[in-house]
């Protein structure tokens, strides 16, 4: 097939394309190492280039590996609910299934693609407590695998969350195209989840001011200040909720981090 | 980059040269522009309706383009809504147009004397009377608004106009996961393979591509310059 395939199907190529070494030999820079991976039409061979080459030569941007690795433990966190949701026997009905089984395929690819980039510098997946008991097993979200209304409430929150995480770390990104696409191109995603998972619970698929919507106290702060009617440096007139409902809002690494708290058992 | 950072600090490391400086000094001093002629109308940049992708107002003005197609669709469906829409779903076209109209609305105000032109938009080929028409206008339209926004994030130079683009592609991508499902409801399709590839990623179509996808719904076409 076409080289792009080949390529995908089969990291060792991509390895030996843009191994240092060869760099070297052959007077090659980072650039066109990215170059040729860009050229094959292959962003995860684009990446490869550049964590390798970058690890080389001193490693990626210690900014970047910590948005990566940021990143990588929200990933965890999805790709371990969706799977354990998935599986276990009685909690989805065959309606929402297939809408569950496409988002759990997109966040177990979204963590091999993260590893994949961060190489060694690759933070482990700790353990989770999904109930957000913080291990306890007993958080307010006792039922999360036992009872589907539970199980999608957490995973509007997890979706709804997750896109204002990646779209608070964008601007870190800016000193790599490479990434910085790859990274909008997750985040989208993370948004189409969120839609749906709103409209299978009965709600809008955007957030309007800064409810949730029929979602428990606990997830309260995953809305906090979407409700904001200020973008960029125009102050808005408050005309309606459509204004709110337009601009997503990003949350900062420690909000974040504070939202997801109760749901890591360990490391 | 931060906005308050611009007179001191030349821009994250590697060879920042000294005219891509005073370019990113000079977009900043220009997003003050709409502020400080907010006391008088609207001035159109006559004759202007060329994009040009040499400075972050050629993206701003992109943006402004594709929100004013999008904005001028739902406007179309609010006034002349398909009989055979099914229950709540004039509601959710609305609240849609109703977003696209505040980015719309965003942009013009962002750019001030240096927005294009307001493209004249043809919307002849769509057939409003019908649900399945709409709806497959809807999803094109939003699917390669998504496309739209990745591919031309890597071009913006200011990181808060990088974030206000983020904030508004989300709720573009949340309308195409809606409208998807509206035709396809409580299946794969809302981010379904034909966009999401196999490592998780969403669409990213640079600049030139989306204009000559979009181009049969431009009056006037837009030409595009320093990319």
């Amino acid at each position: 097939m076409t080289p792009k395939r080949l390529i995908d199907a089969d990291p060792e190529i991509a390895q030996r394309l843009v191994s240092r070494r060869e760099a070297i030999a052959k007077g090659a820079s980072t650039s066109s190492s990215l170059a040729m991976g860009l050229a094959m039409g292959s962003v995860p061979v684009a990446l490869a280039a550049l964590s390798k080459d970058a690890f080389a030569q001193g490693g990626l941007p210690s900014l970047i590996v910590d948005v990566l690795n940021f990143a990588l433990t929200l990933e965890y966190l999805e790709a371990e609910f969706y799977q354990t949701g998935v599986s276990t026997r009685g909690l989805l009905s065959s309606q929402t299934m297939p809408v569950f089984d496409q988002i759990r395929k997109h966040e177990v690819a979204h963590v091999a693609f993260l590893k994949q980039v961060l190489g060694s510098n690759a933070v482990a997946k700790p353990t989770f407590d999904f109930t957000a008991g913080n291990g306890k097993g007993n958080g307010p979200f006792a039922d999360v695998f036992r009872n589907e209304k539970t199980f999608a409430a957490v995973a509007q929150t997890f979706e709804d969350t997750g896109v204002r995480a990646y779209k608070g770390q964008a601007a870190n990104l800016m000193g790599n195209d490479t990434i910085l696409e790859a990274a909008l191109r997750i985040h989208s995603v993370e948004a189409r989840h969120a839609a749906e998972v709103r409209r299978l619970r009965g709600q809008k698929s955007w957030i309007s001011l800064d409810i949730g919507g029929g979602l428990p106290a606990a997830t309260q702060a995953s809305y906090a200040g979407e409700g904001n009617r200020f973008h960029f440096i125009l102050a808005q007139p408050a005309s309606g909720i459509s204004l709110t409902e337009a601009f997503d809002e990003p949350l900062t690494k420690g909000q974040v981090l504070e939202i997801v708290e109760p749901f890591i058992a360990g490391s | 980059m931060k906005l308050e950072d611009l007179p001191e600090t030349p821009l994250s490391a590697g060879g920042q040269s000294r005219r891509e400086f005073f370019r990113r000094t000079a977009i900043a001093a220009g997003v003050g522009m709409p502020l400080v002629l907010s006391g008088c109308h609207v001035i159109g940049a006559a004759g202007r309706q060329k994009l040009d992708f040499g400075d972050d107002f050629g993206v701003l003005n992109y943006a402004y383009a594709l929100e004013t197609l999008e904005a001028k669709f739902y406007q179309q469906i609010v006034r002349t809504p398909p009989r055979d829409l099914k229950p709540g779903e004039f509601e959710i076209l609305r609240d849609i147009g109703a977003h696209e109209v505040q980015h719309r609305r965003f942009f013009k105000r962002a750019l001030g004397i240096l927005r294009i032109e307001v493209p004249e938009i043809n919307l002849s080929s769509i057939n409003f009377s019908s649900r399945n028409a709409v709806l497959a206008a809807a999803r094109t339209f939003e699917d390669t608004g998504v496309a739209a926004y990745n591919g031309a994030g890597t071009r913006i130079r200011l990181a808060e106009f990088l974030t206000i683009a983020g904030k508004i592609v989300s709720v573009e991508a949340r309308h195409a996961a809606a409208i998807r499902d509206m035709i396809s409801p409580m299946s794969r399709s809302f981010a379904g393979d034909d966009v999401v590839d196999a490592h998780g990623l969403d669409r990213a179509i640079k600049p030139r591509e989306i204009l000559s996808m979009v181009a049969p719904y431009f009056k006037t076409p837009l030409r595009i310059a320093g990319i």
